[in-house]
């Protein structure tokens, strides 16, 4: 063996590594984004997650050993969900104004996500697991998860349903609502947390403060109405 | 930042703890984030132990999406094999909530305010 492949062997096998190319992937995601000119298509999440999987594939890495390194960035979503309290916080008093609209919003939003994703995959031919797998994929994972298990479906398909919602919703939203000339950045921050999360809530966040703030909501209070209706809405749909 | 890191860790423990000891079905986050929320309207002064640290994980929020997106890679069988429904299916309805979404808010926020 030589002696690069020896350093290699060493430094594949340390959480070090993929922790430093997951952060670099990421960098190297932001910066295409800012060369694009901050276009929504260039999104830094779907570019770092592309040449991670090339990496990975390219390697012959085990998914499991990336994540030995990568957990330390996946375990700070925990407290960046809590520390969405703090923009909700500041901009308390237009929440409360937007207390009616946002609840009409909500639960609009989130049967459309429910009904339209099983119907058009039905229709398509999807199996019934895929069904029961995809029904909840607007929500965020950990309840998108608990609910297709509940349901029958496969949980950890779940979860790769629920990531490329998220990815289709951050590349889509800024171009989608600007050709429905929506602009109160209430509405449209709420819309990308509803539809599309935590990622949603990301681009929000990348566009306007107030907007961040809304689509942090729309992820909450969306996660709790797809817990709610997804049982209700899929029984009624078979 | 220690005392925010703290505050933010013991919240996100908080809701976990609560979450199961009540069986409810909001994850342990979504709850330690009400809680926060809860204890800034509380203790007004706290806003400014946690605000900068919050707004820095906040900033960074696409990036802790990374590794789970790099998680699809475990499901590339079954995406390739329902590629159409699945991709069809997760593009149109996504841009139908986002546009449902905004459209709703905006129609009754208008006409809460033609009311007045």
């Amino acid at each position: 063996m030589g002696r690069v492949e020896r350093i290699w062997v060493y430094l594949s096998a340390t959480p070090l590594l993929w922790l430093a190319l997951t952060l670099l992937a990421f960098e190297a995601g932001s910066w295409i984004f800012r060369r694009a000119g901050g276009r929504p298509i260039a999104n830094p999440v779907p570019i770092a997650v592309a040449i991670l999987i090339v990496l990975l594939r390219a390697t012959g890495t085990p998914f499991e050993t990336y994540f030995e390194g990568a957990q330390f960035v996946h375990f700070l979503l925990g407290p960046a969900t809590v520390a969405l309290a703090v923009p909700l916080y500041q901009n308390r008093a237009q929440v409360r104004e937007a207390l009616l609209p946002m609840l009409a919003a909500l639960s609009a939003g989130s049967a459309t996500a429910i009904v339209s994703a099983v119907l058009l995959a039905r229709w398509l031919g999807a199996s019934g697991e895929t069904l029961k797998s995809i029904a909840p994929k607007s929500a965020t994972t950990p309840i998108a998860m608990a609910i297709s298990e509940q349901l029958g479906g496969l949980p950890s398909i779940t979860a790769a349903f629920v990531i490329a919602t998220g990815i289709i919703g951050a590349v889509i939203v800024t171009p989608l609502l600007n050709a429905l000339r929506i602009r109160d950045w209430r509405g449209r921050g709420l819309a990308a947390g509803v539809a599309a999360h935590g990622l949603g809530t990301a681009r929000a966040f990348q566009v306007n403060e107030l907007a961040g703030t809304f689509a942090g909501i729309g992820l909450a209070l969306n996660g709790v109405a797809t817990a709610i209706l997804v049982p209700v809405l899929f029984r009624w749909l078979r | 930042m220690v005392t925010a890191l703290t505050i933010l860790l013991c919240c996100q423990l908080a809701g976990e703890f609560a979450a199961r000891l009540l069986g409810l079905p909001i994850p342990g986050p979504v709850l330690g984030m009400l809680l926060l929320f809860a204890l800034l309207l509380g203790r007004r002064r706290a806003i400014d132990q946690v605000r900068e640290p919050a707004y820095g994980l906040v900033r960074y929020l696409s990036l802790l999406f990374v590794p789970a997106g790099v998680g699809l890679i475990r499901h590339t069988a079954r995406l390739r094999a329902e590629l159409l429904p699945v991709a069809v299916a997760l593009l149109v309805s996504t841009a139908l909530t986002v546009a449902v979404t905004a459209l709703v808010f905006q129609l009754v926020a208008r006409g809460r305010k033609g009311e007045r």
